[in-house]
């Protein structure tokens, strides 16, 4: 096993969505500056949009809504804790990320006088623009990543973030084809590694079957974590309402801007709008639990032109197996409904709000190291603001190197963490991590899945606290096992970090996301706050309450309640 | 620890009449890096039943070998 060592300004964990384009960012701000992008997959075609897009969620296009309409909207629909400053930032800079991204070739839907063709997903306002072409976004970063000579190191997986005197200095980690030990000195570390999607078990039982790619398994939240920076919200999980078996979006912010929509069994409305929030998924789930579901997303009652049309998009972007997956049954668009269900829980704040602590210059609480992307905490924050928070990562991290030399890790420090890294190799007849992690991801399922029960996550806590010796008996057999084995110890960590924060947050917020059963209310006297946690100096799990920002746009809580119940 | 080996279906199907032996375009682009070749026939396979059924493999073989199936749990 050799080691690599290389060496960088400012270095970008993750080149997915916030990934690339921190990368575009950095290089155009100091573009002597060096920028490495390590991927442990292939750039080309990584992260939640691999297969590209359908359209964007979140953009704020002057002329249809403003910035303060947007922080409006999502502060309602996050039950009023987030950091406005941070989502501002979504609302003001995703129209010049917009306008970029076309000037790259990216193809946005228009209306016959040329104008940007919104659609209205959100409970007030229009947000989604329609991308039907937008297959090869991925492809289309790849090559600006290339133009701005960003360097890109594929197939290397970190494992943890180097911290010197409290700042991040570089990462550490492995070649998941060789089995090479790397170490990278950077002035600067960005985290972009996506959700932590692999959390629970799909009812399906298959591991990677999957809303996220599975290839984001909380890495960044677990390496944040060790680093010793503040995570937030935490018990705010995903879960999505998804095509049973496929796990997939079915999609309705694309179909119901068509005239599709969510009804129960009896083809009856029972929700007043599709855009995914807690409160939404709550309805979702006292439905399937009265008697009259399944629910489905109904497109029958379309005509063959605006089925067709529908195909066409969902087909060919985002996960456009799709198509395949409903023709395996004998079932199709005209006519059968789109069977629903609740998808299985993960960490993501792209669709709700938990990740890593940002504040709205992409700054976590650990001087030198920046998130962006579904693991930074900004809430509902989709493509769009993904792109918005690498881009202010990508340019706030060239400033902060400015004038700063590498510095030397801690060699104790390394070794510690190569004997651990390494450590199944040394069992290539232990546990299979198939296994190990199966394991795992059933009893978060067991455990944590709302609605949220003390006793149970109790015993869900105890389980992940003690699974640190089953990680133990885990065996590979190459550096692929190996890379599955190291995301089965990030995956543990979301665990405890989900069981812990969602037992500490005394009430009920976010509709489904945090639903307990032994405080079913909400109580803004004492938890109108986040709930953040991090390691402290003797390693411990420690939780306490930040407070909200002060808002910069008004919103009346008490009398805007985010309610989509159709009764 | 005693182990045993199981058969699993898996969803990637390589057709090898088509699969070109110097090309590596679907291994390269998996995101799950679950692709690799035969070293005795030089034809690409599915190594680990780890799939997100995302069809950049297939996609991207440049002679249509590949067909990506629906995992049999999901199907």
């Amino acid at each position: 096993m050799d080691t690599q060592w290389m060496k960088t300004d400012v270095l970008i964990i993750g080149g997915g969505t916030a990934g690339t384009m921190a990368a575009i960012k950095a290089k155009q701000a100091n573009p002597e500056g060096e920028v490495l992008i390590l991927e442990k997959a292939n750039i080309r075609r990584s992260g939640a949009i691999a297969m590209g897009m359908d359209g964007v969620n979140t953009a704020v296009i002057p002329g249809n809504s403003t910035p303060e309409q947007y922080v409006r909207e999502i502060t309602i629909s996050n039950d009023g804790i987030l950091n406005q400053k941070a989502v501002y930032q979504t609302g003001k800079l995703g129209f010049g990320v917009i306008q970029e991204l076309e000037s790259w070739g990216v193809k946005f839907q228009k209306d016959a006088q040329g104008e940007y063709d919104l659609k209205q997903v959100h409970r007030v306002g229009k947000y989604v623009l329609p991308m039907p072409e937008g297959k090869d976004l991925k492809q289309i970063l790849t090559r600006q990543v290339k133009r701005h000579k960003a360097k890109v190191t594929n197939r290397v997986m970190a494992t943890r973030v180097l911290v010197k005197d409290g700042r991040a200095i570089g990462a550490v980690g492995f070649d998941v084809r060789n089995g090479d030990f790397v170490v990278i000195q950077a002035k600067a570390v960005v985290l972009c590694t996506g959700a932590s999607g692999r959390l629970g078990l799909p009812a399906s039982g298959y591991l990677y079957g999957t809303y996220e790619n599975p290839t984001n398994a909380g890495d960044g939240y677990s390496m944040a974590y060790h680093a010793g920076a503040e995570l937030s919200n935490i018990e705010c999980f995903q879960i999505n309402p998804l095509i049973k078996d496929y796990n997939g979006p079915a999609c309705a912010y694309v179909a119901s801007p068509f005239g599709a929509y969510t009804a129960n069994a009896e083809g009856n409305r029972f929700i007043s709008c599709d855009y995914w929030s807690g409160q939404m998924m709550l309805e979702v789930w006292k439905e399937l639990n009265s008697g009259k579901g399944p629910v489905q997303l109904k497109m029958t009652h379309l005509d063959e032109d605006t089925i067709a049309e529908i195909e066409t998009i969902l087909w060919a972007n985002e996960r456009p197996s799709r198509g395949r997956f409903h023709e395996g049954r004998g079932e199709n668009y005209r006519t059968h409904g789109v069977e629903m269900n609740i998808s299985e829980i993960g960490l993501c704040s792209g669709h709700s709000a938990s990740g890593v602590w940002v504040n709205e210059k992409a700054e976590t609480s650990v001087p030198g190291l920046y998130a962006a992307g579904d693991m930074a905490s900004v809430p509902h924050n989709y493509m769009i603001g993904a792109f918005v928070f690498g881009m202010l990562a990508g340019t706030n991290a060239v400033e902060y190197v400015a004038g700063l030399d590498h510095a030397d890790p801690d060699p104790e420090f390394l070794e510690a963490e190569k004997t651990r890294i390494y450590a199944p190799l040394t069992r290539p007849n232990g546990v299979p991590h198939t296994q190990v992690e199966y394991k795992l991801r059933r009893l978060v399922n067991d455990y944590l899945q709302p609605p949220k029960v003390d006793n149970k996550m109790e015993i869900g806590l105890r389980n992940f606290a003690r699974y640190h010796e089953t990680l133990d008996l885990m065996g590979a057999r190459d550096p692929h096992e190996l890379m599955r084995c190291m995301e089965v110890h990030f995956i543990r960590d979301c665990a405890e970090m989900a069981a812990r924060a969602s037992l500490y947050r005394r009430e009920s917020r976010w509709g489904l996301y945090h639903y307990r059963v032994d405080y079913p209310d909400k109580n803004n006297d004492e938890w109108f706050c986040h709930v953040n946690l991090k390691k402290d100096d003797s390693g411990n799990m420690v939780l306490f309450k930040r407070p909200v920002e002060p808002y910069i746009v008004e919103v009346d809580l008490e009398r805007e309640v985010y309610d989509v119940a159709v009764r | 620890m005693a182990l045993a080996t199981q058969r699993v279906d898996v969803p990637v199907i390589v057709d090898e009449s088509k699969c070109l032996e110097k090309c590596t375009a679907c291994i390269e682009v998996c995101p799950l890096d679950v692709l690799a070749k035969n070293p005795e026939t030089g034809k690409a396979y599915m190594k680990y039943d780890e799939c997100w059924f995302c069809l950049p493999c297939e996609k991207e073989c440049p002679t249509n070998a590949i067909t990506v199936q629906i995992p049999f749990l999901l199907r």
